[in-house]
C-alpha cells in the first residue's frame, strides 16, 4: 500500500505503524461523571467496519507524524490523508 | 452410513454405488431451540456436540457461504497446547484430548497427525521463559520436553546450530502436537451433526437479529426469519460486522494472515517448527508442501489476501532458518480474516442481550481451538453456564483487568 502523505508525498506504508480506529483522537474527559466506563470503552471497544476505514497511522520510518487515513478495508484502496493534528484541531482540540 | 475399511473396500468391489451424500441440504425450519450463526469449525462443533453430549436435536447450523469455506479452510493446520496462562492452557489442553479422540467420535478420517512441534530456542532468556511455560504446561497436564540441540539434531539433521545469524540452542517440544487436515474437520462435525438431527443450511447469510424487549427472538436471513431459543454466534473474523447489526461495538479488529504453500517436495521435515528469533512457522503436508506463515500483515482488513512486505518478512524467516526453502518454489499463497481481540484471547460468553451468545475473538489461533470452543460453546448454549476451561473467556474481563495476554502486549490487537 502506499500512503500518500500531505507533506512528503507517496510513501510504502511499512515505513508506518498502524495504531487502528481514529477514533482514539477522542479521548474521554478525565474528570466526567462515567470516565471508567468511558475509558473502558475507549480503550478496548472498536468500530471494526467491513468498507471504509479512517484509522490512525505513525510514520515511524520517516518524519514521526501521525496520519489519519481514510482506507477501504475490503480494497486496501486509500481514499484521503490528514495530518493528525489537522483532524484534532478541527475537532476543537488545542493541540 | 457408518465409514470404515470394510466399506472403503466394499465400494471399490461393488462400483462406488452405495456412497450417500455426507449432510442434507434441508429448508429452514421456522424455529429451532438453538440456531448457530457460522457454518465454520467452531460452529459446527458446537452443533456436534450440543447434539451429541448435550441431547439438544433442534438445532440448526446457518452459513453464508458454504460450510469450512472460510478461516477453517485458510489455515497452517497445526495443533497444539503449549501456553502459558491458566485461562489459556487447560483450555487449550482440553482441546487437544478432543483432538486425539476426534476421529472415533465424529467417525471421520481427519488425519489427526501427532508428528509434534518443536518451537526453537536461540537465547538465554528465551531458554528461561520457555522452561517456564514448559513446566505450566506439565502443571495443566500437558506434555513439554526441553531438548538439547544434541536432540534436535537428531530429528532435523538440516538446522544449523553452529553458525547461523540466530544459533539454535535448543527447543520446547510437544511432542502430541501436530497437525489436522484442515477440511476434513468441519466436514467430519458437518457429517456428525447431521446425522445427529442437525439442519446444516448452506447460502442463507444472516441480515439482522429479532430483538424484542432485549431478548433475541431469532434471525432474519435472506432465505427469510428463522426463530431461535437461543443464538450462537460462531463467524471469527466477521464477528463485529455481525454482532453490529445487534448494535454491539466488540473489543476486535479484523485483520489478513497469509499463509504460504510450496511444491510437492520429498520428506524433509518430519514434524512442526517454529523460529525463536521471528514469526516463522513450517510443517510439511501429507501431500508434501511445505506450510509456513508469519506475522500478520498488522493492519484491518477483509480483504482475504495480503501485501508483500510481510511475504518478505516471512520468507526471511524462512530463509533464516531452512536456507534450503529458498530453493523451492511458491505454490500458492492466502489470506484469511482474523478476529484480533484486544489481549490475543478469545471470548466465549453471553451477551447482554437475552439468548444471544458469542464465541470469537480466536486471533490467529482458532485452528487448534474447534473441539474444546465447540464443547464449550455447546456448554455454554445448553447448560447456560460457561465450561470450567473457557470460564475466563468474558467480555467483562476488560474491565476487570483480568486481560488474558499471552506476550504481555497490551491493548493493542495488531501486537500480539
Amino acid at each position: 500500500m502506499i500512503i500518500n502523505h500531505p507533506l512528503l508525498g507517496p510513501r510504502d506504508s511499512s515505513e508506518f505503524t498502524y495504531m487502528g480506529d481514529a477514533r482514539l483522537i477522542d479521548r474521554p474527559n478525565p474528570d466526567g461523571a462515567d470516565a471508567a466506563a468511558a475509558f473502558h470503552d475507549y480503550a478496548y471497544l472498536r468500530n471494526n467496519p467491513a468498507g471504509w476505514h479512517r484509522e490512525l497511522w505513525f510514520h515511524e520510518a520517516g518524519d514521526r507524524s501521525w496520519l489519519v487515513v481514510t482506507r477501504n478495508t475490503l480494497t486496501h484502496e486509500i481514499s484521503t490523508v490528514e495530518l493528525a493534528r489537522d483532524v484534532a484541531r478541527a475537532q476543537g482540540r488545542s493541540k | 452410513m457408518r465409514y470404515s475399511g470394510f466399506r472403503v473396500i466394499k465400494e471399490a468391489l461393488t462400483g462406488h454405488k452405495g456412497w450417500a451424500p455426507a449432510w442434507r441440504d434441508p429448508e429452514p425450519a421456522s424455529h429451532y431451540d438453538i440456531v448457530i450463526i457460522g457454518g465454520g469449525g467452531h460452529g459446527l462443533a458446537t452443533a456436534h456436540y450440543l447434539a451429541k453430549e448435550f441431547g439438544q436435536a433442534r438445532v440448526a447450523v446457518i452459513e453464508k457461504g458454504w460450510i469450512g469455506g472460510g478461516n477453517v479452510g485458510r489455515n497452517t493446520t497445526i495443533i497444539r497446547s503449549n501456553y502459558l496462562l491458566d485461562g489459556n492452557e487447560p483450555f487449550y489442553e482440553f482441546s487437544l484430548k478432543l483432538w486425539e479422540g476426534l476421529e472415533q467420535d465424529v467417525n471421520y478420517n481427519a488425519m489427526v497427525s501427532q508428528r509434534g512441534i518443536l518451537n526453537l530456542i536461540h537465547s538465554d532468556g528465551q531458554r528461561d521463559a520457555f522452561i517456564r511455560r514448559g513446566n505450566a504446561m506439565i502443571l495443566n497436564g500437558a506434555d513439554a520436553d526441553m531438548l538439547s540441540t544434541a536432540q534436535i539434531k537428531k530429528r532435523y539433521p538440516f538446522l544449523n546450530t553452529d553458525d547461523a545469524r540466530f544459533p539454535i540452542k535448543g527447543g520446547l517440544a510437544q511432542h502430541r502436537g501436530g497437525t489436522v487436515r484442515h477440511d476434513a474437520v468441519a466436514w467430519g462435525y458437518a457429517r456428525s451433526a447431521d446425522s445427529r438431527g442437525v439442519d446444516i443450511i448452506q447460502n442463507c447469510e444472516v441480515t439482522g437479529f429479532r430483538i424484542e424487549d432485549g431478548k433475541c427472538k431469532g434471525v432474519e436471513t435472506t432465505r427469510g426469519f428463522i426463530g431461535a431459543g437461543k443464538v450462537g454466534c460462531a463467524v471469527a473474523g466477521n464477528s463485529s460486522r455481525l454482532m453490529s447489526l445487534a448494535n454491539m461495538r466488540l473489543p476486535i479488529e479484523s485483520h489478513v494472515l497469509q499463509a504460504f504453500v510450496s511444491e510437492g517436495l520429498k520428506p524433509v521435515l518430519p514434524g512442526v517448527i517454529t523460529f525463536g528469533a521471528g514469526h516463522f512457522y513450517c510443517s510439511q503436508s501429507d501431500k508434501g508442501g511445505l506450510v509456513f506463515g508469519g506475522d500478520i500483515d498488522g493492519y484491518n482488513s477483509y480483504a482475504q489476501r495480503g501485501n508483500l512486505p510481510v511475504v518478505e518478512d516471512v520468507c526471511e524467516g524462512a530463509m533464516a532458518i531452512f536456507p534450503m526453502l529458498g530453493r523451492a518454489r511458491l505454490l500458492r499463497m492466502w489470506g484469511g480474516v482474523m478476529d484480533m481481540s484486544m489481549d490475543g484471547s478469545p471470548i466465549i460468553d453471553r451477551t447482554h442481550i437475552e439468548g444471544l451468545y458469542f464465541n470469537g475473538g480466536w486471533c490467529y489461533g482458532g485452528f487448534k481451538a474447534p473441539p474444546a470452543s465447540g464443547f464449550a460453546f455447546a456448554h455454554l448454549l445448553a447448560r447456560g453456564e460457561p465450561h470450567p476451561t473457557a470460564s475466563s473467556y468474558r467480555f467483562g474481563r476488560f474491565e476487570k483487568g483480568l486481560m488474558i495476554d499471552e506476550k504481555g502486549m497490551g491493548n493493542q490487537p495488531n501486537l500480539h
